[in-house]
């Protein structure tokens, strides 16, 4: 159990994505013009993940080291025409909002970073649990990112007014370079966070530099 | 070809490489635009191996969409189809090249397995689908849209290898000043809105 708890709460705080562990860079930076898109692409994500994580743990003995990449994608892929399905069926309009970002769930690095470095090698309870924790943590961060967007951009949170009238909104926090720069920002506090809380405990501070940390987006030569 | 098509196609990669720019208004390829900008040279050759994939693959899928998935109703397949057929796709561009043109393979194997995985080439065969273009405007488009990319990766990788040289603080190295530079870059590029209305 204490395993299982362990794997969970990593996702939370320490291995936070993409705030620790810079996975999924692109919807991360495209829906969250609202917290309200935040929280749905995050959903969708813990769907996917979780059910990935499990049948991947599941077929991990099965599958040939050679062709791995291709069956996690097809697992992965199954699941998002599941949850396209899904979406279309029950929450059309937050379907529409969030456009190609949900068939491009399958090319998140976090779906085919958690099976390789995870799902891939642990019991099916171990992964189940560290996709729902990545999920949820994933979310957490989704959803943060979107409601300061909205907050500065817009001066609203979940579509409600709550700056009041005198509020004049930073318009760019809701187009493109503020994606950018609110997420650089609050990456960069994040660093600051762990080389403080690092210096505290007088150990080495790790930063997130380097690439998106999947392992299939850097070169290798 | 008439001049008025001229001009179509023109402004459509004008309006796709600066207007639209695929990484920096539309948010795709993200990974190789922060892991693969290190030096001018990798992103010179991730820029050109991601051109050459997304031009085949988006005539590829156009192809299967339309004459396979269309006519048997089987529409909502379409992205564990186009998935598996650009990972196809890519294994055989590896495999031909190596065995074909050697030289190309050296300079452009490294980032082939990559490109699978890679959002732009998914997200444009996708995205060409969505706007119900015809063959050859779909193959041009992913053509534009993916120099455009090839454009962001080069500005970047020119920055970053000056940067290198910058004392920066400690907690802003590495990716919190990739975005934060990819933000001012992606202003600077919102500029060109008011060019094609």
């Amino acid at each position: 159990m204490a395993s299982v708890w362990k794997e969970f709460s990593k996702g939370l705080w320490a291995e936070i994505p993409p705030f620790r562990v810079v996975l999924g860079l692109c919807p991360t930076l495209a829906v969250t013009k609202s917290a309200e898109n935040g929280i749905g692409m995050g959903l969708a994500v813990i769907f996917v993940l979780v059910l990935s994580n499990a049948l991947i743990s599941l077929v991990r003995k099965i599958i040939p080291k050679k062709v791995r990449i291709v069956c996690f994608i097809a697992i992965a892929a199954t699941l998002v025409v599941a949850i396209e399905l899904l979406m279309q069926a029950f929450t059309y309009p937050l379907y529409q909002q969030l456009g190609i970002f949900v068939p491009l769930i399958v090319v998140n690095c976090i779906i085919l970073g958690r099976a390789e470095a995870f799902a891939a090698k642990n019991p099916v309870h171990l992964a189940i649990a560290d996709g729902l924790g990545m999920g949820i943590g994933f979310t957490v961060a989704l959803t943060f990112l979107g409601s300061l967007r909205e907050l500065l951009g817009a001066g609203q949170l979940f579509g409600h007014a709550v700056m009041g009238g005198s509020f004049k909104p930073f318009t760019i926090m809701i187009e493109a370079p503020g994606a950018f720069i609110a997420l650089g920002c609050l990456l960069a506090l994040m660093n600051c966070i762990s080389i403080v809380s690092a210096r505290r405990a007088g150990k080495e501070p790790s930063v997130n530099a380097g690439g998106c940390g999947c392992g299939c987006c850097e070169v290798k030569q | 070809m008439e001049e008025s098509q001229v001009m179509h196609y023109f402004l459509m990669f004008i309006g796709a490489v600066f207007v639209n720019n695929i990484v920096l208004a539309q948010f795709l390829g993200q990974c190789p635009y922060i892991g693969c900008s290190k030096e001018k040279t990798v992103a010179i050759g991730m820029g050109a191996a991601v051109c050459f994939v997304c031009v085949l693959s988006t005539a590829l899928t156009w192809l299967v969409q339309k004459l396979m998935l269309d006519p048997l109703g089987l529409g909502y397949l379409q992205t564990i189809v186009f998935i598996l057929l650009i990972a196809a796709l890519v294994q055989f561009v590896e495999m031909f090249l190596k065995k074909i043109i050697p030289p190309l393979y050296k300079s452009l194997g490294i980032f082939l397995p990559l490109i699978t995985t890679n959002c732009c080439v998914l997200g444009l065969a996708i995205l060409v689908q969505r706007e119900e273009f015809g063959l050859g405007t779909a193959v041009f488009y992913s053509f534009s849209a993916s120099a455009g990319f090839m454009l962001a990766l080069i500005l970047m990788a020119g920055i970053r290898e000056r940067l290198a040289l910058c004392r920066t603080p400690r907690a802003l190295q590495g990716i919190p000043l990739g975005l934060i530079m990819a933000g001012l870059m992606s202003l600077c590029f919102m500029a060109f809105k008011g060019m094609i209305s």
